[in-house]
């Protein structure tokens, strides 16, 4: 099981059947993945803020949602949500490439990427920041439970050595 | 004519419909006309009334969706005309009611009274892009593509009061209806 394969089987496992995306060069092979699977709807979206939309939209007609960005996507989403997922408490799987981080060649991402795991703790959160295949399958597969009984959204943080 | 008398008129097109509706006054309008379990007022997250319709619409083909949704919260999320083109959910019928105004937050003009909206859907590829005057709002529901309908009001807000309904109970109530 190698870094996207985990990934992928994570989300099967939890049987997640809709995803939406804005993509990374990181979650390339995951897209691919998601768009050849006939039981998962993948949704390409313009901007991370509406994606968190249309994830609250499938919920309500009994879809498992997850989105796909990288954590600068996060940013783009923060009211949505808070005003959105947590206030009618909508579960939601994301599952953000985590740039910024060690290995980083990219200046521009450094800062968002610095910030991002005090934003959710700030955003009071559940994350997980799991560094090789075994622990991110694992993390994963329970995160929608744990999303649905917390009653918002659960991250995985997925860091650039991780892949 | 404002933005009330506009949803006591699309509502009464409407059936067994699906309703998602904009932020502020109009979910308290729609709330007060006619609350049903059908509706999904959505209290916070401006701008994503079209897209929780088009995440439902994707979800649910069976189920025909009405978007009521507003010139300024359009605007917040131009991207979605976009999205909802490109994925054309033949059962999501996207009505905005256009007053050209932040009507929730004391009628501020909005930057729609430069622009047509009917003319943006169209340029973008909807097949169905209408001034509500010009249509039967019934088979525009039932029609094979996605539909954008811009209904155009004067701006201005009723006394209606707030939701007093918690957000989780709009939820499970709305889910359990369908």
């Amino acid at each position: 099981m190698d870094s996207t394969e985990a990934i992928y089987n994570g989300l099967k496992d939890a049987e997640i059947d809709f995803i939406v995306s804005v993509p990374c060069v990181n979650l390339s092979r995951l897209l691919n993945m998601i768009d050849d699977d006939p039981e998962i709807t993948h949704i390409p979206v313009t901007r991370e803020e509406e994606g968190i939309g249309i994830c609250a939209g499938a919920y309500l007609g009994g879809k498992k949602t997850a989105i796909l960005m990288q954590n600068s996507g996060l940013g783009n989403s923060i009211n949505a949500l808070k005003s959105l997922m947590e206030l009618y408490e909508f579960p939601l799987i994301m599952i953000m490439s985590h740039r910024g981080t060690d290995g980083e060649n990219i200046c521009g991402q450094i800062p968002m990427g610095d910030s991002t795991p005090r934003i959710l703790e700030g955003m009071n959160f559940n994350f997980f920041t799991p560094t090789n295949p075994e622990a991110a399958y694992d993390d994963i597969r329970r995160s929608w439970e744990l999303s649905e009984d917390e009653g918002k959204p659960v991250s995985i943080l997925l860091e650039i050595k991780y892949w | 004519m404002a933005r009330y008398e506009a949803i006591a008129d699309i509502m009464e097109n409407i059936d067994e419909e699906l309703v998602i509706c904009n932020i502020g006054f109009p979910s308290r309008e729609l709330y007060e006309i006619d609350d049903r379990s059908k509706n999904f007022y959505m209290i916070g997250s401006m701008g994503l009334a079209s897209s929780i319709g088009l995440g439902l619409a994707l979800a649910k083909p069976s189920k025909d969706i009405v978007v009521i949704d507003g010139d300024g919260s359009l605007l917040m999320n131009m991207g979605s005309l976009v999205t909802v083109f490109a994925n054309n959910p033949s059962n999501l019928t996207w009505i905005v009611i256009d007053n050209g105004a932040y009507g929730s937050t004391g009628n501020q003009d909005t930057y729609a009274q430069k622009i047509d909206f009917v003319e943006i859907a169209k340029s973008i590829g909807f097949k169905n892009s209408f001034y509500f005057d010009n249509i039967d709002l019934k088979k525009v529901i039932k029609s094979d593509d996605a539909s954008f309908i811009v209904y155009k009001t004067e701006a201005g807000n009723s006394t209606a009061p707030i939701i007093d309904i918690d957000p989780i109970t709009i939820k499970e109530r709305f889910m359990s209806s369908i």
